[in-house]
C-alpha cells in the first residue's frame, strides 16, 4: 500500500519531467554533460579509436615528440601517448562510477535510517560519520588503499568508502528536514510500514540533492583515482591510467614534457565536465541554490 | 562563550576516540609484518621475535590499542620503525613545514578568491560572472600534482627562476625558504582560491539582496561604498569560517604537493609511512590530521559566533 493517489503521482511525475527538462537546458549542464558524454564514448569505443595498442612498445620511437604518426608523442617505452590517454579514460570513469556506487549504496541507506528513525541508531551512525569526516578525504583514501593493496579495484573501494560519509550526512539532513511534513505524517497515520514510507515517500523527495552530490563526487573520485595512481596506490603499470602516466612523466620532464601534458589535460576536462554538470543540476534541482 | 567552547570540546572527544579505534583497527590489518620489514633482507627468526616483543606487536590487539591510546594522550607516538626516531619529534619537525605551506596557500587563495568572488557577485549574470565562475570551476578541476609538474616545467626547467624541489627552513634562510615554498603554495592555493571565490560569490549575492544594502543604496551611497563598507563585512563571515575549515583540507592536498616538490612535510610523512609499512607513523599522521581538523572546526564555529553580530548578541 503506497497511499498515493493517481492524480498526485501524475502531478509529481510531471513536475519531475519539467525539472529534468529545465536542468538539461541549463548551459552548465549542457557543456558538462557533453564533456562527460565525450569521455564515456571515448572509453566505450577505445579499441576502435586508439591508433595503437596502448601497451605496445616501440623501441625505435622512445620519447618522440608529437608528430603526424603519434599526435601526442610517445613515452619512455615508445608507447603511443594518445592511445594510452584514450584507454586511460576507462580507469578514470570506472573509478568514478564504482566509487560513487559504493558511496551511495552504503551512505544513502545509512542516512535514510539515521534520519528517519533517530534515537540511538541515529546517534551511532552520526558519530561514526563524524569520525570518518574528521580525517581528510585523501588521507583516509590513502590509508584505505594502502590497507587493501595497490590496484585499481582497491583504489575504487578506498575512494568509495572515503566518499560515503558525505552521502550519510547529506541524506540524513534531508530526511530530517522532511520527515515531519504533513504528507509523511499522513501516510504514517494510514498505517504504511516504515520501510515502504522510506522507499516510496522519503527517498524520492530527498533525491535531488543526492543526484547533485553524485556528480560532484564523480569529479572528486576521478581526481582521487588519479592521485592514488600517481602515488603508486591505484592502477598498476603497464595498464594505462592518467595518474600513473603522470607519475612516470615526472621523471622525464626535461626530455619529454608532452608525456605530462596530455594526461593532465584529460583529467582537467573530465573533472570540469562533472563539476559543470553538478553546478547546473544544483542550480536547477535544489531550491536553496536558485538564488546563487 | 567558555561554556560553548567546553561543550564543543566535549562533543569532539567521542569523535576522536572513534577515529582512534578506526585508525588503529584499520592499520593493524595492513598486509605485511612490520617486524619482518624491520628485520632486513634475510631475517633471523629470533630477531623477528625480539622486534615483535620490543614493539609490543606480540600482544593482543585491545592491549596494543589501549597502550597506544595511553601513550598518544601523553604525546608519545612511539618510534618510527623506518627512521628509528620518535614519531612525536618527527611530527614537530614536519608539521610546521606543512602548516607554513598551508597558510601561504590560504593567503594566496584569499588574495585571489575574495576579489574574484566579489567581482562575480556584483556582475552577476553577466559574461564576467560566467568567466570568473568557469575559471573557479577550472581551479577546482586541476589535479594539484599536475599543476605542480607544469609549474616546475615552466619556472624551474624552462625559465630557471625557481628551484624544482626541495626545502630550506625559514630560519636557515628566509629568502631561500620563500623561493622553495612559492610554487608548492601556489599549487595548493589554486583549488583553495576557487573554493573561496565560490563561497564569496554566493555569500555576496545573498547579502547584496538584504534590506540594509537596499537602504544604503537608497541613501545615495556610491556602489563601491555599499559593497566594501556594508555588504562585504557580512558577506565575508561565511567565507572566514569555510576558509578556516578548508585549512584542514589543505593538509590533505599537501600529501600530493609535497610528493611532487620533494618537501619533507607532514603530508609526505604518510606516504613514506604507507610504503615502508611504518604503521605507527601512519596512525600518528591520521590521528593528528583528525585533531587538527576538529580544532579548526572549533575555531571556525568560534569565528562565526564572534563575527556574526546576531549570534554574538
Amino acid at each position: 500500500m503506497s497511499g498515493e493517489a493517481t492524480p498526485m503521482a501524475a502531478a509529481r511525475g510531471g513536475a519531475r519531467r519539467s525539472a529534468l527538462r529545465q536542468a538539461l537546458s541549463h548551459p552548465s549542464t549542457m557543456i558538462g554533460g557533453t564533456l562527460v558524454l565525450f569521455f564515456v564514448l571515448v572509453a566505450v569505443f577505445a579499441p576502435f579509436i586508439a591508433p595503437f595498442d596502448p601497451n605496445a612498445s616501440d623501441w625505435l620511437a622512445v620519447r618522440q615528440a608529437p608528430s603526424a604518426l603519434h599526435w601526442f608523442g610517445t613515452d619512455d617505452l615508445g608507447r603511443d601517448v594518445l592511445s594510452r590517454v584514450i584507454f586511460g579514460s576507462r580507469a578514470s570513469l570506472a573509478a568514478g562510477v564504482i566509487a560513487v556506487t559504493i558511496a551511495i549504496s552504503i551512505g544513502v541507506p545509512l542516512g535514510l535510517v539515521a534520519g528517519y528513525f533517530g534515537g540511538i541508531v541515529d546517534a551511532i551512525i552520526a558519530r561514526f560519520t563524524d569520525a570518518l569526516l574528521a580525517v581528510p578525504f585523501l588521507v583516509l583514501a590513502i590509508a584505505l588503499a594502502a590497507f587493501l593493496g595497490p590496484s585499481l579495484q582497491n583504489a575504487m573501494i578506498a575512494i568509495g568508502v572515503s566518499a560515503m560519509p558525505v552521502f550519510v550526512r547529506l541524506t540524513r539532513g534531508q530526511v530530517l528536514s522532511i520527515k515531519n511534513e504533513d504528507y509523511i505524517t499522513a501516510v504514517r497515520a494510514l498505517g504504511v510500514r516504515d520501510r515502504n514510507i522510506i522507499l516510496a515517500h522519503v527517498l524520492p523527495n530527498v533525491m535531488a540533492p543526492i543526484v547533485v552530490q553524485v556528480t560532484i563526487t564523480m569529479a572528486v573520485a576521478v581526481l582521487a583515482e588519479a592521485s592514488l595512481a600517481f602515488l603508486g596506490l591505484g592502477q598498476r603499470p603497464p595498464a594505462p591510467s592518467w595518474g600513473s602516466m603522470l607519475d612516470i612523466a615526472r621523471q622525464f620532464l626535461t626530455e619529454a614534457p608532452w608525456m605530462a601534458v596530455w594526461p593532465g589535460l584529460a583529467i582537467i576536462a573530465i573533472v570540469l565536465g562533472f563539476n559543470l554538470l553538478g553546478d547546473g543540476l544544483n542550480d536547477t534541482l535544489t531550491p536553496q541554490s536558485e538564488d546563487s | 562563550m567558555l561554556n560553548f567552547i567546553l561543550r564543543r570540546i566535549l562533543i569532539s572527544i567521542p569523535t576522536l576516540l572513534l577515529v582512534s579505534v578506526l585508525v588503529f583497527g584499520l592499520l593493524k590489518l595492513l598486509p605485511g609484518d612490520p617486524a619482518l620489514a624491520l628485520a632486513g633482507q634475510e631475517p633471523d627468526p629470533a630477531v623477528i621475535e625480539f622486534l615483535r616483543t620490543k614493539y609490543g606487536l606480540d600482544q593482543p590487539l585491545p592491549v596494543q590499542y589501549f597502550k597506544w591510546l595511553g601513550s598518544i594522550l601523553q604525546g608519545d607516538f612511539g618510534l618510527s620503525i623506518r627512521t628509528r626516531l620518535p614519531i612525536g619529534e618527527m611530527i614537530v619537525q614536519k608539521l610546521p613545514v606543512t602548516l607554513q605551506l598551508s597558510l601561504q596557500a590560504m593567503l594566496i587563495a584569499l588574495l585571489i578568491g575574495i576579489p574574484a568572488g566579489v567581482f562575480a557577485a556584483i556582475r552577476r549574470g553577466t559574461p564576467v560572472d560566467y568567466i570568473v565562475s568557469l575559471i573557479g570551476l577550472g581551479g577546482l578541476s586541476i589535479p594539484s600534482f599536475w599543476l605542480g609538474i607544469m609549474l616546475i616545467l615552466l619556472f624551474a626547467v624552462s625559465l630557471g627562476w625557481l628551484p624544482s624541489g626541495g626545502y630550506v627552513g625559514f630560519f636557515e634562510s628566509p629568502l631561500d625558504n620563500l623561493r622553495y615554498t612559492l610554487l608548492p603554495s601556489v599549487v595548493l592555493g589554486t583549488a583553495a582560491a576557487a573554493i573561496v571565490m565560490r563561497h564569496t560569490r554566493s555569500s555576496m549575492i545573498a547579502v547584496l539582496k538584504q534590506d540594509y544594502v537596499r537602504t544604503a543604496r537608497a541613501k545615495g551611497l556610491r556602489e563601491r561604498i555599499v559593497v566594501t563598507r556594508h555588504a562585504l563585512r557580512n558577506g565575508l563571515i561565511p567565507v572566514v569560517t569555510t576558509s578556516t575549515l578548508h585549512l584542514g583540507e589543505l593538509l590533505s592536498g599537501a600529501v600530493l604537493t609535497e610528493q611532487v616538490f620533494g618537501i619533507p612535510g607532514f603530508g609526505k610523512m604518510i606516504v613514506d609511512g604507507v610504503f615502508s609499512r611504518d604503521y605507527a607513523v601512519v596512525q600518528a599522521v591520521v590521528m593528528c590530521s583528525a585533531v587538527i581538523f576538529l580544532l579548526l572546526s572549533l575555531i571556525a564555529d568560534l569565528a562565526y559566533v564572534v563575527l556574526s553580530p546576531r549570534l554574538r548578541s
